[in-house]
């Protein structure tokens, strides 16, 4: 007895030992849906780009799920006190997949050259730097204009990616052929694109963390149909479903298969929220009466539980509370229907109709829509439902031509990159579906976000961002709905597929197959 | 005949044209631009942003200009430029045109020969029981929507019996070659392309049946019959030769569809093909791609209309003597 009891445990440690060194080798078979348009990450950074280009570049830093920044092609950082120089240290071995050593000048051209052209989002993060420069191949300095609290924040690929200064330099970069085979410095490197069918990348052998990566090719297969997506995960075709990749009502029934397991990390330097725009300009949804009684008639678990399958969380404001600065200590909004009654009846809301656009984003946001009509119709609120697709939902929220209009979006980390841009006055203007939608416009808000970005320490930022956060959910500007939980359905045996707080955009250079 | 091709060209030409124009000013009616839809893609843009891209798009000029540049470009044979795709649209076309004649070619096929072999069946059986399963059959295919046939064929072949491949082209990172390859197409072939076919194999029998029967009644029938020529050979030369006319016609109209792809079966087949193409550049409102794809299938339709009107001539020497 005591004989087998050695051998069971001498197993266990074999095993255990098994489970703690990576297994070289092996393909891992991804879902990317849609189909990216490009993969140039530097021109295109939309989600399916960032997934699988997220392999092929990289940033300086990398981040942990607590947002802390990891080295990736900066081996080591220094911030000045003043809190206005970053120096970066560059790994001296790292070569882009065509063997031209990756060095400062590249950082300098990426940073201050190309992407302050090519990168929407980036380049209003860089109106705070005043110069880059490299003192030598390996180091690198942002000096910055003032203090701006979540600048060590803007180094992941997808935020700043590295372009090859040798391919780009010179060039009109969107119509560069090189945009067809990218390069990058990233641990796989670009094999092979299928139009329509599939995108594989295969090991990068001279990548420069030693034994890394693990795979040896992965194979993103493009399946434009929700459901045969999750066929093709039942049938063995592929082994990793990313967040988004099947329809919610099927994730339940696909994570109870055979070896299956399933995790909503990985989003955390997205921290995806949900909310409905409400129309501050005119119409009842001007009325801050109105838009409380909306946030006390919705049923928010409800939609979590029955659309979401329990993942996520209610929302309690503006800021995800994966987010830095996040706090709880704002007015709740329960599931009131009553006190939105009493707070419709206050206003003298006369029953006008309300137009509601849900997000042309598949089924799941449909029946979120259908269910919030229902939610607000029994406190007497009249909604109607216009549906459009994405071209015309993007046209109508840009021209405000809306009354409720369903949305999710990205946080990077920080409330300064991903929140302060839908509340903040200086940023209402027709023509984009990305800034201060609603039209809210409180001087006192503005001025909080103001100096809670230039901040220097974060004790600082948190007791501005406190207020701000309390502030804007006392006013209800917009109806905030869900953290959004997207989760990661894998085989068990694919290991360490989510190590960063971007998950599988950045983070197949950790994960192995275990045989 | 030579005359008569070249007459149809011209004409053919003409009415690409107009379809082409048609089409542009259609398109640019649906709100939203591609620029729109790609700086919204990108997580956040300001208006300066879109504006710099509409600018690299060309799509602050004028509409009439837009069209005029756009026309002047296609009677250079030059389809334009996809800028979300950042590729010349032709070069996207031809990608995926080899797929896409392969679905709809075989499900072409399948249709025509099954469902007129059905028909053909059916007429000779009246009353049987023969004839009424056909009939029933027919009925079932014509009757069913495309997209659940589909997700049916997929959950019974793929998904319980595991017998054929539900998805895709071919199967991804096996890198089979010659005869290997070639059969795994084939494999991945058999469903989309049957359930593709479904509705006009329906067709046909229908049509089919439904001629034959007609024309067996016709007078230069009863004198064959009167003549003492064998049943079989009246089947074959006077009725089957007469009552394909309809079919002709109505295969010359399917034939003009198939470069034009099919959006659904490709959709849910994840078959690579223009449909998908066509039906991604529409909700991204790609305009060159679109127009490309619009342009290719109806010169497609023209090229069989045209077939079809000369196959005439062969199948009624009615029409080649008028």
């Amino acid at each position: 007895m005591l004989k087998r009891l050695t051998l069971l445990a001498a197993a266990f440690m074999v095993t255990t030992a098994l489970h703690a060194e990576p297994v070289t080798g092996g393909r891992a078979n991804v879902v990317i849906q849609p189909e990216p348009p490009s993969l140039m990450l530097g021109l295109v950074q939309n989600g399916p780009t960032q997934m699988v280009a997220g392999q092929i570049y990289e940033g300086l830093l990398r981040y942990d799920e607590k947002l802390q920044p990891m080295p990736q092609l900066a081996k080591s950082w220094e911030v000045s006190e003043d809190g206005l120089t970053y120096t970066f240290n560059l790994h001296d071995n790292v070569k882009w997949h065509d063997g031209e050593p990756f060095t400062s000048a590249d950082v300098v051209f990426s940073a201050d050259v190309f992407l302050r052209e090519t990168h929407a989002r980036l380049r209003t993060s860089l109106e705070h730097v005043e110069s880059i420069t490299a003192p030598d191949d390996t180091t690198v300095v942002f000096k910055l204009k003032q203090p701006f609290g979540p600048f060590l924040g803007i180094f992941e690929a997808g935020t700043m990616p590295m372009v090859p200064k040798h391919i780009y330099e010179g060039t009109e970069y969107k119509s560069n052929p090189a945009n067809n085979t990218p390069i990058g410095t990233g641990p796989f490197k670009f094999a092979e694109w299928e139009k329509g069918s599939h995108i594989l990348l295969t090991k990068f052998e001279d990548y420069y963390e030693d034994g890394k990566p693990y795979l040896d090719e992965i194979y993103w297969h493009v399946i434009p149909d929700a459901a045969s997506r999750a066929v093709a995960y039942e049938t063995g075709v592929v082994d990793i479903l990313p967040g988004g990749s099947v329809e919610n009502f099927d994730v339940q029934r696909i994570a109870d298969m055979e070896n299956t397991c399933i995790t909503d990390k990985g989003w955390e330097y997205f921290g995806p929220l949900s909310w409905m725009w409400l129309n501050n300009r005119e119409g009842p949804t001007a009325d801050k009466r109105f838009r409380q009684a909306v946030m006390y008639a919705m049923d928010r678990n409800f939609a979590r539980d029955a659309l979401w399958n329990g993942l996520g969380k209610v929302s309690t404001g503006p800021v995800s509370s994966s987010t830095r600065f996040y706090t709880d200590d704002v007015n709740q909004y329960d599931y009131d229907p009553e006190k939105a009654k009493a707070l419709l009846e206050e206003m003298g809301y006369d029953g006008e109709t309300v137009r509601l656009l849900p997000l042309p984003y598949g089924e799941t946001w449909q029946r979120w829509a259908e269910a919030v009509k229902q939610n607000l119709g029994e406190v007497g609120i009249d909604v109607e439902i216009v549906s459009t697709d994405v071209a015309g939902w993007n046209q109508k929220l840009a021209e405000w031509d809306y009354d409720m209009a369903f949305t999710y979006l990205y946080q990077y980390g920080d409330p300064a990159l991903g929140v302060a841009r839908s509340y903040i006055s200086t940023n209402i203007a027709k023509g984009s579906q990305w800034n201060n939608v609603e039209g809210y416009e409180n001087t006192e808000v503005d001025d909080l976000f103001a100096k809670a970005a230039v901040a220097v320490t974060a004790e600082e930022r948190q007791k501005l961002y406190d207020e701000v956060q309390q502030k804007l959910v006392d006013d209800v500007p917009v109806a905030w709905l869900l953290e959004l939980g997207f989760p990661t359905i894998y085989r068990c045996n694919v290991k360490d597929l989510v190590t960063t707080a971007i998950g599988v955009n950045d983070g197949f250079k950790d994960t192995y197959i275990e045989k | 005949m030579l005359r008569f091709i070249l007459m149809r060209l011209g004409k053919a030409a003409i009415i690409l044209i107009a379809i082409l124009t048609l089409n542009f000013f259609l398109i640019h009616a649906a709100p939203g631009d591609p620029a729109a839809v790609m700086a919204g893609e990108a997580g956040a843009a300001d208006a300066k942003f879109i504006a710099q891209l509409r600018e690299q798009f060309g799509l602050d000029k004028p509409l009439l200009t837009q069209l005029g540049i756009y026309l002047k470009g296609v009677l250079q044979f030059d389809l334009g430029y996809s800028y979300r795709q950042q590729m010349p649209v032709a070069d996207l076309i031809l990608d995926r045109l080899p797929a896409t004649l392969l679905l709809t070619m075989t499900a072409f096929v399948i249709s025509l020969v099954l469902g007129t072999a059905a028909g053909v069946l059916a007429s000779a059986r009246v009353g049987k029981w023969s004839d009424t399963a056909i009939s029933t059959l027919a009925l079932l295919f014509y009757a069913t929507p495309l997209y659940w046939a589909a997700l049916m064929a997929v959950l019974l072949f793929s998904v319980y019996f595991n017998w054929l491949p539900g998805f895709g082209y071919e199967t991804v990172g096996a890198n089979y070659t010659g005869f290997r390859r070639a059969l795994d197409i084939g494999q991945h072939l058999i469903l989309p392309a049957t359930t593709l076919g479904l509705f006009f194999m329906a067709v046909y029998m229908r049509m089919t049946r439904a001629s034959m029967l007609e024309v067996s009644q016709l007078d230069f029938v009863k004198t064959a019959r009167a003549k003492g020529l064998k049943s079989g050979i009246i089947q074959r030369r006077h009725i089957f030769r007469n009552a394909m006319l309809p079919v002709v016609t109505l295969a010359g109209l399917q034939a003009g569809q198939l470069v034009g792809g099919a959006v659904l079966t490709e959709t849910v087949f994840a078959w690579p093909g223009i449909g998908r193409l066509m039906f991604e550049a529409l909700a991204q409102r790609d305009y060159n791609l679109l127009l490309g794809v619009f342009f290719v299938s109806a010169a497609m339709v023209l090229v069989f209309n045209l077939i079809t009107d000369i196959l005439y001539r062969f199948v009624d020497p009615r029409i080649r003597v008028a």
